[in-house]
């Protein structure tokens, strides 16, 4: 039996990694997932994520390395919840109240990915009294939960089609608002919490509820790849991961930094890339032809094309970007019918066909 | 042959302990098929005595609670000193040691995915805890399950690199240690620098691509398998025999097709594990013996394979998985077969628990205990806790020791509405198939729409020939649902009686497990087996009918499809005798076939 002090947010660090995690540029394949991750990593407004594949694919390989791959933020230190120094109008409450003096101290801190394990209670996810100064004191506090910390960050929730309906209903919620919204056992608190919802799950298990899947930003199927030299190469990669760490990430650190810069200058390069006419109308006609329910299919589908043209380093969206993302950002929308195997993929790249591919 | 088998177990279960014993929390761990008989209860004696004394050894029940596992608030401290006080859980109390999971196959799918994450992460963090416990431990699952269905969830399975199976084995076989404590402490010092050359990783890569085993945690745990028998033969580099016994521990319990191994190379399985069963039971160690069948197969002896022989030895290895392929599989599909639609997910028993039961609790909400919640004494005690001190100042003298008020009431939900399961039972004999199986085949599946909307299970069961037999348990997937449909083969006689008297078992089984069955029956009713395998039609009719009433006599919700190209006497009369609803297919569309489901819900 121990006693443990609980801590305010010290950052993302709170829950310290076993070790460092496999580079995100090491992993074999998977371009898909990889492409989707950085799209929303550019672009957290597209929404979250959510991945459906076999065991062993390197699903939360691939997320738990974003941590050491994204470039690190800049926080106001004394905040529990990471405010942006230099967005004001995200502050908390909290933030807001401060003196000014303090406002201005700042830290970098690596952008949080938070586990949500599947065993987490609804205290722990969106935050709980204080029970220390509550007894101690007689004061009620607020002790942020999983959501406070994964503020400006990501949210992984392994085995997302096993989690309690009213979590992921919570989850979902909170992830489209931005804020967490607490009114419990005499607890009044509003807090920011925008993050990016990453899921996964195996669909052999259990299927996810068919109004959550649209609430997913982008949606992925990973397989395991068919070649053997690319297997062999994973699972060399990995021992190799395994055996000499420090050395494998000696190796990979030129190809995490490059990638970091491409981010970086992607997100720089986010805000001027402009969407003409011919491209929004290329993608309402897509989504009228596959039979996407409400605009939100549309609206994801520009802005992740949006992000893919910033990381390719273009000005402008093209049909490139477009056809890339559409079935990742509509997948999941059509109109199921959920006995078609692995059918949404082929109806959008069919109705892409019938479309073709020029914009105008 | 069998014989050789089973020595072959015997071999395996010994040097899987010492590889396990070598490094728990790197191999994952071991599920142990057994009966729980005294084989089982040697082969747990001779792993403590490999084990370091030191090591934590936890057993984990599958009943245990979340904050147990996970670690919470210890309420009774909490009150007692007037500060928070957590207690660490059950896995974060097994770091550097081992747990031990008897009944694997009953565990609630929950309980393993919150395993399952522990040994990926090799770390807990839930709970009040705000920092992540370390937890890095070997699981040995102990898997009892009898029927076919039930097995260790496959979300621990996957991660545990070792798969032995002591049915039949004898208990004198695992009576001496392979290996003592000393000569395992020298072999974890030589373990980090063991080496492995590419061709033997492409070797593991490809023979586990052979057996159809997709997820690539399989032949890196076998890789690690490798280096771990290297170390215990006192070895710096993984041989082909290290390779042979990673692919028979590892790869082979996890085959989902029959590997085609050429006649050349490797003749067969039966072949390939004597020479085990000869050397591995024997007083000597085991790791030592397991290089004989080696040295035996002319071509690598005990030399590191050289990168040419690549594809020997992924060859070797492939003979050496199918040695060890599970039982039932070498009798079930022939080579080449398509992948075995079953084996994917097991411990379902478990998974229906998670949700939607009328008995079980489903959640701990503040409130009142009205309208079926149930007071929750200790999360009722636990809400008051932090405000004792504030409310004593408060209260007036004379306060009772904990004060409680109606706020801090919590109350425990249970779930109403039961979740129903649908049991389509389908004739696929010969007399059915040839008019419309395929037409049958697509009404299920409007059918199988319709319960996903519902969120509904549904399994399937399909007799022809002699016999019926469960297509799919209950599942929530019906991507699976449809792909099994899909392939479904039709042709043959009808054993009707058989059909509904698995159908029967079924909905038993189901209804034990809180669900409420509704049986969707597709047939025109022309048995011709009864339920002992003979033909005839009078008998084979009367075992139905039989059948039909004891389904009645349960109360079975049901729903008869008469799929006879003209609507007859004999599935009408079918249906009165189980007291279904009767629904002739050629006048009902698909819409309204779907409908009636619905309203015999």
């Amino acid at each position: 039996m121990k006693i443990i002090e609980p801590s305010a947010r010290t950052g993302p660090d709170i829950f310290p990694r076993m070790g460092a995690a496999f580079p995100f540029s090491a992993i074999v394949g998977q371009e898909q997932m990889k492409l989707a991750l950085l799209c929303v990593a550019i672009d957290p407004s597209i929404g979250g994520v959510l991945i459906f594949g076999d065991r062993g694919t390197g699903k939360s390989t691939a997320i738990r390395a974003l941590s050491a791959l994204l470039p690190p933020s800049k926080v106001i230190a004394d905040c529990r919840y990471g405010c942006d120094p230099a967005r004001r109008a995200s502050w908390c409450s909290e933030c807001l109240a401060r003196p000014a003096k303090r406002q201005a101290i700042t830290k970098s801190v690596p952008v949080p990915v938070v586990d949500m394990p599947l065993g987490a209670t609804e205290d722990r996810v969106v935050g709980a009294l204080n029970l220390e100064q509550a007894l101690n004191s007689g004061v009620r506090s607020f002790e942020p939960g999983l959501l406070a910390q994964a503020n400006r960050g990501f949210l992984y929730v392994d085995e997302v089609n096993l989690l309690e309906d009213h979590l992921v209903d919570l989850l979902i919620d909170v992830a489209a608002s931005g804020e967490n919204v607490v009114e419990r056992e005499g607890l009044s608190v509003r807090h920011p919490a925008r993050f990016v919802l990453v899921g996964s799950g195996n669909p052999e298990e259990g299927e996810l509820r068919p109004q959550l899947l649209d609430r997913f930003g982008l949606s992925v199927e990973i397989r395991t790849p068919q070649d053997i030299a690319l297997r062999v190469e994973v699972v060399r990669r990995r021992d190799q991961f395994e055996r000499e760490p420090q050395a494998f990430m000696n190796t990979w650190r030129k190809h995490e930094q490059k990638q970091r810069r491409e981010i970086v200058a992607a997100r720089k390069r986010l805000a001027g890339v402009s969407v003409d006419n011919a491209a929004l109308r290329w993608a309402a006609q897509l989504c009228m032809r596959v039979g996407t329910d409400g605009l939100r299919g549309e609206l994801t589908l520009i802005r992740a094309a949006r992000a893919l043209a910033a990381l390719h380093g273009r000005s402008a969206v093209g049909s490139e970007e477009l056809v890339a993302m559409a079935p990742p950002a509509l997948r999941h929308r059509l109109r199921r019918d959920p006995l078609d195997e692995a059918g949404s993929t082929l109806r959008i790249e069919r109705a892409i066909g019938e479309q073709g591919m020029a914009l105008g | 042959m069998a014989e050789a088998h089973i020595a072959t177990r015997a071999g395996d279960a010994l040097l899987a302990a010492a590889v396990f014993a070598l490094e728990p929390a790197a191999i994952g761990g071991i599920t142990v098929r057994t009966d729980r008989g005294a084989a089982c209860e040697c082969w747990l004696v001779l792993l403590r005595k490999l084990l370091d004394e030191a090591m934590p050894l936890r057993r984990l029940p599958p009943h245990i609670d979340d904050e147990r596992l996970l670690g919470g608030t210890d309420l009774a401290s909490t009150l007692g000193s007037g500060r928070p006080v957590y207690a660490r859980g059950l896995l974060a109390e097994a770091d550097g040691g081992v747990i031990l999971m008897s009944m694997a196959e009953r565990v609630p799918a929950r309980l393993a995915a919150l395993v399952a994450a522990a040994l990926d992460s090799h770390s807990v963090a839930a709970g009040a805890w705000q920092h992540a416990q370390p937890a890095r431990f070997g699981l040995v699952a102990l898997d009892s399950g009898q029927a076919d269905e039930e097995h260790c969830p496959a979300v621990l399975a996957e991660r545990l690199a070792l798969h032995i199976d002591l049915h039949g084995v004898h208990p004198d076989d695992l009576s001496s240690a392979p290996i003592d404590r000393a000569a395992l402490t020298r072999a974890r010092l030589r373990l980090g620098a063991i080496r492995i050359d590419a061709a033997a990783i492409t070797a593991l890569c490809g023979a586990a691509a052979a057996c159809g085993i997709d997820s690539l945690r399989a032949p890196l745990l076998a890789l690690r398998v490798a280096r771990a028998s290297a170390a215990l033969d006192e070895r710096d580099v993984v041989n082909a025999a290290d390779l042979q016994s990673a692919a028979r521990l590892v790869l082979g319990p996890r085959a989902r097709v029959l590997p085609e191994v050429p006649e050349s190379s490797e003749p067969s399985a039966d072949s390939e594990s004597p020479p085990q069963s000869e050397s591995a039971p024997q007083s000597e160690s085991a790791p030592q013996s397991e290089s004989a069948p080696a040295s035996e197969s002319a071509q690598n002896a005990a030399a590191p394979p050289p990168a040419h022989a690549g594809e020997d030895l992924d060859q070797q290895l492939v003979g050496a998985a199918r040695a060890r392929l599970p039982a039932g599989l070498l009798a079930g599909i022939g080579p080449g077969a398509a992948s075995l639609p079953r084996s994917s997910t097991a411990g379902r028993a478990g998974a229906a628990i998670l949700k939607g039961r009328r008995g079980p609790p489903a959640g701990i909400r503040s409130g009142r205990p009205r309208h079926g919640g149930k007071l929750n004494i200790v999360a009722t005690l636990r809400a008051a806790a932090p405000w004792q001190r504030l409310r004593r100042a408060q209260a007036r003298a004379a306060a009772p020791r904990v004060i409680v008020r109606a706020e801090d009431f919590c109350v425990t939900w249970f779930r109403q509405r039961s979740e129903t399961a649908t049991l389509f039972v389908l004739d696929a004999s010969g007399s059915s198939a040839m008019h419309r199986l395929a037409e049958v085949k697509g009404a299920v599946e409007l059918l199988l729409a319709e319960c996903y909307v519902r969120r509904d299970q549904v399994a399937v069961v399909a007799f022809r020939g002699r016999a019926a037999e469960l297509v799919l348990p209950a599942t929530r997937s019906l991507v699976r649902a449809k792909r099994l449909l899909a392939g479904l083969p039709g042709g043959g006689a009808t054993p009707l009686a058989s059909g509904l008297a698995l159908a029967h078992q079924l909905a038993d089984q189901l209804r034990r497990r809180g669900l409420a069955p509704l049986l969707v029956l597709l047939t025109d009713g022309q048995a011709n087996i009864a339920l002992d395998g003979s033909a005839g039609r009078a008998r084979a009719h009367q075992d139905a009918l039989l059948a039909a009433r004891l389904l009645r006599a349960a109360a079975f919700k049901s729903l008869l499809i008469d799929t006879a190209p003209r609507p007859a006497v004999l599935a009408r009369v079918l249906a009165e005798a189980m007291q279904a609803r009767y629904l002739p297919l050629p006048y009902a569309d698909a819409r309204a076939l779907a409908g009636a489901v619905q309203s015999a819900a």
